[in-house]
């Protein structure tokens, strides 16, 4: 029998991949897709937590999280169109115009 | 024992090919081992009994939110490698790393909450989609419809960014009436 633990472990290894993800890309929509790995990381996490403890609740919160990553990839895929007509690119070190 | 081979070989193929999302050079690459990995993850689910969940992950993830993906990358150029400079990479990994190593101690840690009482438990004897949709539409119906409502804002909030010539404000701008050709009559004169 698996534990829940190892879900959780496993969990917790793809949400530091997709933190890595997010820290070292430079492209938006590659950020994009690290900040995805996350959120399904999260997702494991719940079902497993679910399972454990024999409680809806955690597949509830899946749901949700599920919701609010489809309506941010449709505002967050309009910006990058809006962004890749203004600049032609993608690159946050192109795209950066405040110099701070 | 098949629970347990299917969990390693879930958990190595969905390591290695969200690595190859947040390390790959090609944006088509990463797009599709991120697919990948969303099909897997549903495999998670149906091994964890939310079935239902798992069904969900496979419409919504690799059906629509993958598809976004690829209706967007029209937009740019896919084919050729993106070029990313990269400050201290030793760091972000120092750092990753650091996280997870955090994640796996405090994870592996015996869970102490044993008398957490569920609050919504699953019952014997009826599905896990019969089991989601019952509380689903009583105990959570106000969440649900909040979620309907953002996911309406989100879509009229898409089509508003990516349509074509919507973000010139036709109330707002001092110019003189900008004359709004339709480019096919356009293309037919």
């Amino acid at each position: 029998m698996i534990g829940v633990e190892h879900y959780l472990i496993l969990s917790g290894l793809l949400f530091s991949i997709g933190f890595i993800g997010v820290l070292r890309r430079k492209n938006l929509l590659m950020l994009f897709f690290a900040t995805e790995v996350m959120l399904n990381a999260v997702n494991i996490a719940f079902a497993a937590i679910s399972n454990y403890y024999g409680d809806l609740s955690g597949q509830m919160f899946a749901f949700f999280v599920i919701a609010v990553a489809a309506s941010e990839v449709t505002v967050g895929l309009g910006l990058l169109i809006v962004l890749y007509k203004k600049y032609g690119s993608l690159d946050l070190q192109v795209i950066a115009n405040m110099k701070g | 024992m098949y629970e347990m081979i299917a969990f390693y070989v879930f958990a190595v193929s969905t390591t290695i090919l969200f690595a190859i999302t947040a390390m790959s050079k090609n944006v088509l690459y990463a797009m599709t081992s991120l697919a990948a990995g969303m099909v897997i993850i549903s495999g998670f689910f149906f091994l964890l009994g939310a079935d239902f969940l798992g069904v969900v992950q496979l419409i919504v993830y690799v059906g629509a939110v993958m598809a976004l993906y690829a209706f967007a990358m029209m937009f740019f150029d896919a084919t050729r490698d993106i070029k990313e400079k990269h400050g201290n990479p030793a760091l972000v990994f120092l750092l990753g790393g650091l996280m997870a190593l955090i994640f796996v101690v405090i994870f592996s840690a015996p869970i102490i909450g044993e008398n957490v009482k569920a609050n919504y438990p699953i019952v014997e004897g009826i599905g896990n989609a019969q089991a989601v949709g019952m509380v689903l539409f009583t105990k959570y119906l106000v969440p649900f419809e909040v979620a309907a409502v953002m996911l309406l804002v989100a879509m009229i909030a898409g089509i508003i960014l990516a349509g074509k010539k919507m973000d010139h404000s036709l109330t707002t701008s001092d110019d003189e009436p900008v004359e709004y050709e339709d480019e096919l009559l356009k293309e037919n004169k």
